[in-house]
C-alpha cells in the first residue's frame, strides 16, 4: 500500500536515475543558498541588478562557448566583471541605481548578441542561445556538482561572517554609517556575492530563471515574517521545496496523460510563483482579519 | 544602403527609436527600468503561444505585454515594485519555455525574438509598428501632465488628485504597447537599452522636461541610425552596436555632468538635481 502510494507520486526510478540525483543535490545546494542571498537582495531593494546577472549570463555563457572553457567560469568572470560596473558606475539613491543596472545590463546584452552570432556563424549550434537561457536541472554533469555545492557554502559562508554589518547597513545605512560600519565596502562586498549566487543558480535553472531562485522564495518568506533571521531560514527552505517539487513534477509530468514532460525550469518556476501568490493571499487575508477583529474591539463586541 | 530590404529597416528602426527616446524619458524618470526590462520579455512569450495556436505572432505579443503589465500592476499594489517585477517576468519566461516545448519553433527563431533582426523587417511589418508607435505617443501626449506630477512628485500629484496607482497602470500599459511595436524589430533585449541608455544620458544634458525629452529621442535616433550603418558596412548585429552605442552614449552624457559639474563647482550634475531636490521639496 505504501509502495502504491509512493510510486503514484514518485513515478518509478525517480530516485534511481542519476541526472535526477544530481539535479536534487545542485538544486538543492544553489536553493539554500539563494534563498539566504536572496532576502538581503529584497530587502535591500536590489532585484534588478540581481536579475541582470542571471541575464548577463547569456553573456558569460556565450563568451565561454565562444572560447571553449567551461560554462561556469565564463558566468563566473561576467558576473564579477558586472558587478564591479556597477559599483564604479553606480550611485547610491535607487533610482539612480536602477538606470546604471539597466545601462550595464544593455551594454553586456548587446556584448551576448555578438557572441551568439559569432556562436553561431562559427559552428552553426543554433541551440546555443536556448540552451544558455534556459539550462536544465537534468543536463548537468555530475562532475560539475562537486564544485557548485562547493561554490554554494563558500557563498553561505560569507554572508553568515558578514550577518550584522550586512543587515545593519540593509536596513538603515545612515545609522549603520554613523556606527562606523563600512557600508560602501559592505555594499561592494555583497554586490560580488549577489554576482556568485546568481551565477551558480543560472547554471541549475538556465541564466534568466535563475531569477526565481534569488528572488522568489525571499520575498514568499519576507510575506510570511518581518524578522529579517527567520526570513533567511524560511526562504532557504521554501527554496528546497520548490526546487524538489520541481523537479518531481517535471519528472512525473512525462508520464501522465500526453506524455509531454513539462520542462524542469518551467516547473520550478511555477511551483515558486504559486508559493508566492499562497502567501501574498495569506498575508492579505490575515491583515483583513487582523482589521476585522479590532473593529470588533473597538466597538466593545 | 537606402535600397530594397533596407529602406523598410531604416523606417522601422526610426519609429522604433522615436517611441523609445519618449517613453524612455519616462521610464528614466519614474525609476522603471526593471519594468521596461520585464514587458519586452513577455512579447517573446506571446509569441511562443501565438505559433502554439496558430494566431499571428503581434496578437500573441499584445496579450502577454498587456497581461503582465496588469499583473505587475496589481502585484505591486502589496508587494515591493521590483520583486513583483521579478515574479512576474520570471513567471512570463517559465511560460515561455513550456510554450516552446510544445511547437516547433527553431532556435532562430528566439534569437531573433531576443535580439532583434531590424535587417529582415519586410514593408508590411511597417503598417502595424506604425499604427502601435502613433498610439504610445498619443497616449503619452494626452496624459503629459498628470504622468509628469506622478513621475517626479508623487505626493503633490496625489494631492491634486491624481491618482498614482491609476497612471502606474496606464502607464505600464503604454509601456506594452511600445512594446509590442518595437521588438519585433530592435528584439526584447535591445529595445530595453533603447529605452534606458539614450533616456538617461539626456537628463544629463538638461533639465527641462520637453528639451530632454526631444533630446532623448534625437539620441535614441542617433543610436539605431549609426547601429543600421555600420551592421550594414561591417556585417555585425544590430543588437550588439544599439546595446554598446546606447551605453557610450550614457557614459558621455555621466563625464559630460561631472566635468560641468566641476566647472561650475560644487554643484551636483543636473540629471541628479531634477528628482532628488523636486521629491526633497515635496518631502519636507
Amino acid at each position: 500500500m505504501i509502495d502504491l502510494a509512493a510510486n503514484i507520486v514518485f513515478e518509478p526510478g525517480f530516485f534511481s536515475n542519476s541526472p535526477v540525483q544530481s539535479a536534487l543535490v545542485a538544486g538543492g545546494a544553489v536553493a539554500l543558498m539563494a534563498g539566504v542571498v536572496g532576502v538581503f537582495t529584497v530587502v535591500r531593494g536590489q532585484s534588478f541588478a540581481g536579475h541582470s546577472f542571471a541575464d548577463m549570463d547569456t553573456t558569460g555563457g556565450s563568451a565561454a562557448f565562444l572560447l571553449g572553457i567551461g560554462a561556469l567560469w565564463g558566468f563566473l568572470a561576467v558576473s564579477v566583471a558586472a558587478a564591479a560596473a556597477m559599483e564604479l558606475l553606480g550611485v547610491e539613491r535607487r533610482r539612480g541605481r536602477d538606470v546604471t543596472t539597466g545601462v550595464v545590463l544593455g551594454a553586456a546584452l548587446g556584448l551576448a548578441a555578438l557572441f551568439l552570432y559569432w556562436d553561431t556563424t562559427a559552428s552553426s549550434t543554433t541551440g546555443a542561445a536556448t540552451t544558455i537561457l534556459f539550462g536544465s536541472l537534468f543536463t548537468i554533469s555530475p562532475s560539475t556538482v562537486p564544485a557548485i555545492v562547493g561554490f554554494s557554502v563558500a557563498a553561505l559562508a560569507a554572508v553568515l561572517v558578514l550577518y550584522r554589518p550586512l543587515l545593519f547597513s540593509s536596513l538603515s545605512a545612515d545609522m549603520a554609517r554613523a556606527r562606523g560600519v563600512p557600508v560602501r565596502l559592505v555594499s561592494a562586498v555583497f554586490m560580488f556575492l549577489m554576482a556568485l549566487a546568481v551565477a551558480l543558480s543560472a547554471i541549475t535553472v538556465g541564466a534568466i530563471l535563475s531569477t526565481a531562485l534569488l528572488i522568489g522564495p525571499a520575498a514568499t518568506a519576507l510575506r510570511l515574517t518581518k524578522r529579517p533571521g527567520a526570513a533567511m531560514w524560511a526562504a532557504a527552505g521554501i527554496g528546497l521545496v520548490g526546487v524538489w517539487l520541481g523537479i518531481l513534477f517535471a519528472y512525473d509530468s512525462s508520464a501522465w496523460p500526453g506524455h509531454h514532460g513539462w520542462p524542469v525550469s518551467f516547473s520550478v518556476v511555477a511551483v515558486i510563483f504559486v508559493f508566492y501568490l499562497a502567501a501574498d493571499l495569506l498575508t492579505s487575508v490575515r491583515a483583513k482579519w487582523d482589521r476585522l477583529r479590532q473593529d470588533r474591539l473597538a466597538k466593545g463586541e | 544602403m537606402f535600397s530594397g530590404f533596407m529602406m523598410s529597416a531604416w523606417i522601422v528602426a526610426s519609429i522604433v527609436a522615436v517611441v523609445a527616446g519618449v517613453v524612455g524619458f519616462f521610464v528614466v524618470v519614474r525609476g522603471s527600468a526593471f519594468a521596461a526590462h520585464a514587458l519586452p520579455q513577455s512579447a517573446f512569450t506571446g509569441a511562443a503561444a501565438a505559433s502554439l495556436i496558430g494566431i499571428s505572432a503581434v496578437y500573441g505579443m499584445g496579450a502577454f505585454a498587456l497581461a503582465s503589465a496588469l499583473g505587475i500592476a496589481w502585484l505591486g499594489k502589496r508587494g515591493r515594485h521590483d520583486v513583483v517585477t521579478a515574479l512576474i517576468l520570471v513567471m512570463l519566461l517559465g511560460l515561455g519555455e513550456l510554450f516552446l516545448s510544445y511547437s516547433v519553433e527553431y532556435a532562430q527563431a528566439i534569437y531573433s525574438l531576443l535580439f532583434g533582426e531590424v535587417l529582415g523587417v519586410s514593408t508590411n511589418e511597417i503598417l502595424p509598428t506604425a499604427l502601435l508607435a502613433v498610439a504610445a505617443i498619443l497616449a503619452v501626449a494626452v496624459m503629459y501632465r498628470p504622468l509628469m506630477l506622478t513621475s517626479i512628485l508623487p505626493e503633490v500629484g496625489e494631492s491634486r488628485g491624481v491618482r498614482a496607482y491609476r497612471m502606474e497602470v496606464l502607464f505600464l500599459v503604454i509601456l506594452a504597447l511600445a512594446t509590442t511595436a518595437s521588438v519585433p524589430v530592435v528584439g526584447a533585449l535591445l529595445m530595453f537599452s533603447l529605452m534606458v541608455g539614450p533616456p538617461a544620458a539626456s537628463r544629463c544634458f538638461t533639465d527641462n522636461p520637453p528639451i530632454a525629452i526631444a533630446l532623448s529621442v534625437a539620441l535614441a535616433l542617433l543610436t539605431v541610425w549609426a547601429s543600421l550603418a555600420i551592421a550594414y558596412e561591417r556585417n555585425l548585429p544590430v543588437g550588439f552596436l544599439v546595446g554598446t552605442i546606447s551605453a557610450a552614449i550614457y557614459i558621455v552624457g555621466r563625464v559630460w555632468a561631472a566635468w560641468r559639474q566641476r566647472r561650475v563647482g560644487r554643484r551636483r550634475p543636473l540629471g541628479a538635481r531634477v528628482d532628488s531636490d523636486l521629491v526633497g521639496a515635496a518631502g519636507t
